[in-house]
């Protein structure tokens, strides 16, 4: 297909594994972090790991929008729609992660709650055109990629004088994560996460550019390499760190360099600053309360902030109690060291939100990798 | 002065307005709106010996050899796409739950409940193509059934259609006859269906030239027949798609399967929807194809047979039966790598980023 299968060719990715194990040196290890869910439901989705040498070790981390999400946020969501009788909007793999008692925005649903999937922020402005005798409310996750088009149904709101619609803001910030994760006692004092170097987000670079990468690798000696969503350019991403470790280097290097420049996106991070500001502190599932590390809506537009408009209160609730979520977003255990994963926790019933996107590590691991058995995946981990 | 006795039409009714008229509770309330109703719409068009005789069911005459059973309910939305309607849908559907046992299907009986207010337009045209569809097919509509709800408890029409088929002897089809060996053999072009069907959902708005594969299979499972007669299991791969079926004949054989990802036929187009939706081919929902498992010394000799009907010049063989007590289904991806192909879990909802 144009403009896939170049980035899927099967003779190239071979030729490429063949230059890692090359040039990986035997004596040493290569603990590599991709940061992205894109990244892990890739290298899943197309066995990576097993064309690379073991040597190469991927470290799953928290960037998968709906695996961050805390349960608290999920309740005051699912609170919207079942008592004030809102019309909640929300992206589809949202409508899985679980809630507080057993609850879901798709149980909700069933029990008569008016909860729609959209694609779009601006399909959520047009369900509110259409439905002028409701609120409607968009509850807005996600990266620094899907907060721009958040901003445009704002602006667009406010132009219109759309009275009915506001949103529930949720939007993180991906630079706050990864120096959360290096700033951890288990990476930087404890060493029990052995961490050599990121594979950098795709799509949330082409916002932010790759500078903000720049402040890592200088001051935490991390090598980054932002790198595209195709199997191939994971690959590519993967010989990159390579020779950036082997040569002990510790640069921001662009693998995407068709979509993601240095500076990014001007206009959308304009449009962005418009609208939103930092919060000063954040919870996130697994990282627990992290200081600026998501925005809200800044005060010109607080007639369409939902948490404003409808007072909702932020109970922080924690995770369930067998649920290792936390620790294995921060990279500290691998899914199948989880006594849940794969016996009460599985992607039909999930315990804990990284169960639930394809892009979850535990989702992955479960997707993908079952017939390896457990012996084979640990070992590959 | 009397009346003209001319222009007193005696025990005229007015004919069903087609044009204008909806679907009103009377419809489905057994009396006279009713019988006119089935006898101007539903009679008109499956018109049958079966339906003329007008009774409450259908006086068959047994056929020889093993008969088949088979039911589906119909809820599809939207009720009209590119390639076919729920009507059509229905006729398929069923014909192809009855054929994938090696059956010749015989005869439909077909359910409708309708929604008050439906337009009768609408209900001619889906009536019009089920018939056009099981005219096709050879396959008579021998009895049915009209229920109207009330506005809002349905969802326009749905469909339920049941079909009787009867089973030649010597074949001998069945999910938990998979074997270690077998090949694993895909009629033509995955996720057609389902694609198109996602094309028209209001709150997405891609255009695609993609139309539903949906297809009465019963002709092309006969040829495949003769050219193996040793098949040991046949299935259309619907709702979970490829994945899905293959998962369920595994755990049935209790074997597992391997397949390639570079022999499974997906269009470009479909690849490219599913792409841009986060959604895997391998779990859409297809109407027109089946998923054959023989035995290896026959299936080149099935391929042939697949490639001469038009329903099946795409078949390929993509796979085969291993041992495996887990049951897993494992494929070769294009990269070399291998992974697992699992179960759909819930529905298949689009990723965020």
């Amino acid at each position: 297909m144009k403009y896939v299968d170049e980035f899927r060719d099967g003779k190239v990715a071979r030729s490429l594994a063949q230059t890692i194990a090359a040039e990986v040196r035997p004596d040493r290890r290569y603990h590599l972090m991709e940061f992205c869910g894109g990244h892990t439901h890739a290298i899943s989705r197309y066995g990576l790991r097993d064309l690379l040498p073991p040597e190469i070790h991927f470290i799953h981390g928290p960037g998968c929008p709906v695996c961050v999400l805390p349960i608290g946020r999920i309740d005051s969501a699912i609170e919207l729609a079942r008592d004030h009788g809102v019309i909640l909007c929300s992206y589809g793999d949202t409508l899985r992660v679980p809630a507080s008692e057993r609850m879901s925005l798709l149980r909700a649903k069933a029990e008569g709650a008016d909860i729609r999937m959209v694609y779009s922020s601006a399909d959520a402005l047009k369900i509110a055109r259409d439905n002028p005798e409701r609120e409607v409310v968009f509850f807005a996750i996600g990266f620094e990629t899907t907060t721009p088009p958040t901003a445009v149904a704002l602006r667009q709101a406010r132009t219109e004088g759309l009275k009915n619609f506001s949103v529930f803001a949720n939007h993180v910030l991906t630079p706050s994560a990864i120096q959360n994760i290096l700033e951890s006692p288990e990476v930087r004092e404890l060493g029990t996460i052995p961490l050599d170097g990121f594979i950098g987000p795709s799509h949330v670079s082409t916002i932010i550019g790759s500078r903000p990468y720049e402040f890592f690798a200088e001051e935490f000696q991390k090598p980054v390499v932002i790198a595209g969503f195709e199997p191939l350019d994971v690959l590519q991403s993967v010989l990159m760190l390579v020779r950036q470790l082997n040569e002990g280097r510790a640069e921001v290097e662009n693998q995407f360099s068709r979509a993601v420049t240095r500076e990014g996106n001007l206009k959308a991070q304009a449009l962005v600053a418009e609208v939103f500001e930092l919060r000063d502190r954040f919870e996130w599932r697994g990282l627990g309360e992290v200081p600026y590390s998501a925005l809200r809506i800044r005060e010109a537009y607080r007639d369409f902030d939902a948490e404003v408009r409808f007072d909702l209160p932020y109970r922080s609730v924690p995770d369930h109690k067998a649920c290792e979520c936390g620790t294995i977003l921060r990279g500290l255990k691998q899914p199948q060291d989880c006594k849940v994963f794969g016996t009460v926790c599985t992607p039909d019933n999930p315990l804990g939100s990284c169960m639930v996107s394809a892009e979850g590590a535990c989702a992955a691991y479960y997707t993908y990798g079952q017939f390896k058995g457990s012996a084979e995946v640990a070992e590959a981990s | 002065m009397s009346a003209n006795p001319k222009l007193v039409k005696r025990g005229y009714i007015r004919p069903l307005d087609l044009k204008q008229g909806k679907v009103e509770m009377s419809h489905g309330g057994g009396g006279r709106a009713m019988a006119q109703l089935i006898d101007e719409l539903f009679q008109q068009a499956f018109d049958n010996p079966w339906l003329r005789q007008a009774n409450d069911q259908a006086l068959l005459s047994r056929p020889e050899g093993r008969i088949v059973m088979a039911t589906d309910s119909h809820v599809v939305s939207p009720l009209f796409f590119p390639g076919g309607d729920i009507g059509s849908l229905s006729v398929h559907g069923t014909i192809n739950d009855v054929a994938t046992s090696g059956a010749r299907p015989l005869w439909l009986s077909a359910g409708f409940i309708l929604e008050e207010g439906f337009p009768l337009a609408d209900l001619k045209r889906i009536v019009d193509s089920m018939a056009a569809a099981a005219r096709e097919a050879g396959v008579p509509i021998v009895t049915g059934d009209t229920k109207v709800v009330e506005r809002g408890k349905g969802d326009g029409v749905f469909i339920n259609t049941t079909g009787v088929g009867v089973v030649p002897d010597g074949i001998e089809i069945s999910g938990d006859r998979a074997r270690p060996g077998d090949r694993i053999l895909v009629s033509g072009y995955l996720g057609d269906h389902g694609v198109a069907i996602m094309s028209l959902r209001e709150n997405l708005s891609f255009s695609t030239n993609i139309v539903s594969d949906s297809a009465a299979l019963h002709d092309l499972i006969a040829a495949m027949l003769r050219a193996a007669p040793d098949i040991h299991c046949l299935r259309d791969p619907t709702r979970g798609g490829l994945a899905s079926t293959l998962n369920e004949i595994a755990r049935q054989s209790g074997v597992g399967m391997a397949i390639r990802e570079e022999d499974i036929p997906v269009r470009e187009e479909v690849e490219a929807a599913c792409e841009l939706l986060g959604l895997d081919p391998l779990y859409v929902a297809n109407e027109g194809k089946v998923i054959a498992i023989c035995p290896a010394a026959s299936a080149d000799a099935l391929l042939a047979a697949m490639h001469i009907h038009p329903l099946g010049q795409d078949a390929a063989i993509i796979g085969e039966v291993i041992e495996d007590s887990h049951g897993f289904v494992q494929m070769e991806t294009s990269f070399g790598g291998r992974r697992n192909v699992d179960w759909l879990s819930g529905e298949q909802l689009p990723r965020i980023c």
